[in-house]
């Protein structure tokens, strides 16, 4: 085991930049997710560390060592593909194996250790098995065991979920994070589902066009996003434009005028502020008497919670949606007999919105 | 006609529909029997020269006519006393094994550079190459041996020794004529193979060549058998190419039966053709149960 740091790492193809400048270090036995949509540079980074990719500029550091110019097979990582990569023409006995002989491992302790690899991760009795006669959901665990028979310094994970059905997903999603964490495996993940971030990662890296956003423990940002990328692309949240009134109190605008007066924090604002909050921070009561005016458009029943779609808009400014989530309401609550076109009080504590910096755009 | 009175006959009160059902039947039914009779045309005309000459290597006359006098396996046993084809097959037999067993590497090496080597700025120098190394391919068999004929005067004067009419010079041309196939081949399994295999071996430890040697030349075996049955068979049945290059006791196969043909027509050709076509048939199906051939060519 070991840790991984990458300093001012980059890659560009011509003049176009794949990954800018990241710097990152991952803690032994920490697991850090790589997250961003296609094309952020996640899985350049990944393969830069596995060394499949030259950096253009910058270093990568194994357990304290630099590696940025060894070759793949001299770096010892441990990398599980997102088509798993196995070699289809060896039993699965032996592609577990083939790490443990690159190493020049004799044959009686091989065996021992493919053995237990392939019970951590419940394939015992299926050495004698060609990939191809596998699920997937067997091929990807091969894949796992094949990486992790070598104990490898670092475990490198390339959307290792994304071929599997969306209910084995989660299985197998606990199921890496319980080898991870049992075994102290210092792991780089990447994938473009926040969920899968959200749930597995000790710390997760947004990234968008190359660059790194924000890094952070899953709560810190989902609760402070850094700006209205990782604040749109992790969760779901409201964006209201307008300007500061005062010290904590913000002027939603509308499409042809100002709308309505919101809480937020006193501190400090950004230059160019907007208002963002969260759906599931929002309360609302039926009715106009307190809080903000607002006018319910669309509903939409979800099981456990329901989507509340508003207008803050008033007929001089045109409309503000703003959307709301609340569990449910059983019928006794006032909420169960909200409909479409009433209209309510909104209300949130004014630490519960955030002011970032509008984008540029 | 006949279809049109009998759906009339059975339900002569709905006619005008059972005669539109019947008449598109029989324009099915035509199309189906046009399609049958070219399909079968087709095989007929692959095959038929092949089982005529199967066929007159067992006719009793010396002169090939129809209808045969009778039937006789004799042809075989002259064509088996006449030394000339006996040599004659085991020289082309060496010939074509050396010969695939030095080009089908050649060839692999070839088409790995081509695919892997030429990218970015050196792309336009790889069509180039491709294209160079499809050349046998394109220069008629006959002037090819004459250009290497003249080769092989000249450089028979430098090195002091003999070459055309030696195993060693029969072996360099029929290595030119195993490349081609054998690039085409494997250029074809290279396209439609996964990298990811190569990266995790790499990742796992092993060491470039390792990574060749355990993951990609498995990976690539179709291609390669199929080369491999591919450039014996074009080795081993060339004439012309073969044709000036060739020396007194060192006789292919093909050769000794065009020497022969110089005196003689009668079917003894026919037989050692039909040896010819039923070593080759049973190549091509062993290979075939090793790789699908049809998955790869």
């Amino acid at each position: 085991m070991g840790t991984l740091g990458l300093d001012s790492l980059s890659r560009r193809y011509g003049g176009t930049v794949a990954v800018e400048r990241v710097d990152l270090e991952v803690a032994e036995g920490e697991l850090v997710a790589l997250l961003g949509p296609s094309g952020c540079g996640k899985t350049t980074t990944l393969r830069m560390v596995a060394g499949f990719v030259p950096p253009s500029s910058g270093t990568v550091r194994i357990g304290g060592r630099d590696v940025t110019r060894l070759p793949p097979h001299a770096r010892d990582t441990g990398m599980v593909f997102q088509s798993y990569a196995l070699f289809p023409h060896m039993s699965v006995g032996r592609n577990v194996a083939f790490g443990l002989e690159m190493r020049g491992i004799g044959k009686a302790e091989r065996e021992t250790r493919v053995r237990e690899a392939l019970r951590l991760v419940r394939l015992e009795g299926l050495e004698d098995r060609l990939p191809r006669q596998l699920s997937g959901g067997q091929q990807q665990r091969v894949a796992l065991a094949r990486a992790l028979v070598v104990n490898p310094a670092v475990f490198l994970l390339d959307e290792p979920l994304s071929n599997l059905d969306a209910k084995l997903r989660a299985e197998v999603r606990a199921e890496i994070r319980g080898l991870q964490q049992r075994l102290g495996l210092t792991t780089l993940f990447v994938t473009h589902d926040q969920e899968e971030a959200l749930t597995m990662a000790d710390r997760l890296v947004v990234m968008e066009r190359g660059r790194v956003r924000q890094v952070g423990t899953a709560e810190a940002i989902y609760a402070r996003p850094a700006d209205l990328f990782v604040a749109g692309f992790i969760g779901r949240i409201n964006v209201l434009r307008g300007r500061l009134e005062g010290p904590g109190r913000f002027l939603a605008e509308g499409p042809t005028g100002p709308a309505a007066t919101l809480p937020c924090p006193a501190a400090t604002p950004p230059a160019r502020p907007v208002l963002t909050i969260r759906p599931e921070r929002i309360g609302i009561r039926p009715g106009a008497e307190s809080g903000i005016p607002a006018r319910l458009v669309q509903t939409a029943y979800l099981g456990p919670r329901t989507e509340y779609h508003f207008d803050l808009g008033t007929p001089g400014s045109g409309p503000v949606p703003l959307l709301a989530i609340r569990d449910t309401p059983g019928p006794a609550e006032p909420l169960h007999r909200l409909r479409t076109g009433d209209a309510a009080g909104l209300h949130w504590e004014a630490e519960d919105a955030l002011l970032l910096p509008d984008d540029p755009a | 006609m006949a279809l049109q009175s009998l759906t009339g006959a059975v339900s002569p009160t709905t006619l005008p529909a059972g005669d539109g059902f019947g008449g598109a039947m029989a324009g099915w039914r035509l199309q189906r029997l046009a399609f049958g009779l070219a399909v079968g045309g087709a095989y007929a005309l692959i095959l038929a020269p092949v089982l005529a000459v199967m066929l007159i290597s067992l006719f009793a006359q010396e002169i090939v006519s129809f209808p045969p006098d009778g039937f006789t396996l004799a042809w075989y046993g002259n064509a088996w006393d006449r030394r000339e084809f006996a040599r004659g097959f085991a020289t082309s037999l060496q010939l074509a094994l050396i010969a695939a067993a030095i080009g089908v590497p050649l060839g692999t090496a070839a088409a790995l550079a081509l695919d892997r080597s030429f990218r970015g700025r050196w792309q336009a120098l790889g069509g180039a190459l491709n294209t160079l190394l499809l050349g046998p391919l394109a220069v008629p068999g006959l002037v090819a041996g004459t250009a290497l004929y003249i080769f092989y005067v000249r450089a028979e004067f430098w090195v002091d020794d003999d070459i055309k009419g030696t195993l060693p010079g029969l072996v360099a041309a029929h290595v030119l004529l195993t490349i081609p196939w054998t690039v085409r081949m494997v250029l074809a399994s290279l396209a439609g193979l996964d990298r990811a295999p190569e990266e995790a071996a790499a990742n796992l430890g092993a060491r470039p060549f390792t990574v060749f040697r355990r993951v990609t030349l498995p990976m690539l075996r179709p291609g390669v058998v199929a080369a491999s049955l591919f450039s014996f068979i074009q080795s081993f049945e060339n004439l012309e190419l073969t044709l000036l290059l060739v020396g007194p006791g060192r006789t292919t196969l093909p050769v000794a039966m065009l020497n022969y043909l110089e005196f003689r027509i009668d079917p003894t050709l026919a037989a050692v053709a039909t040896v010819q076509i039923l070593l080759v048939g049973a190549l091509m199906l062993v290979t075939d149960r090793f790789v699908s051939l049809s998955r790869v060519v």
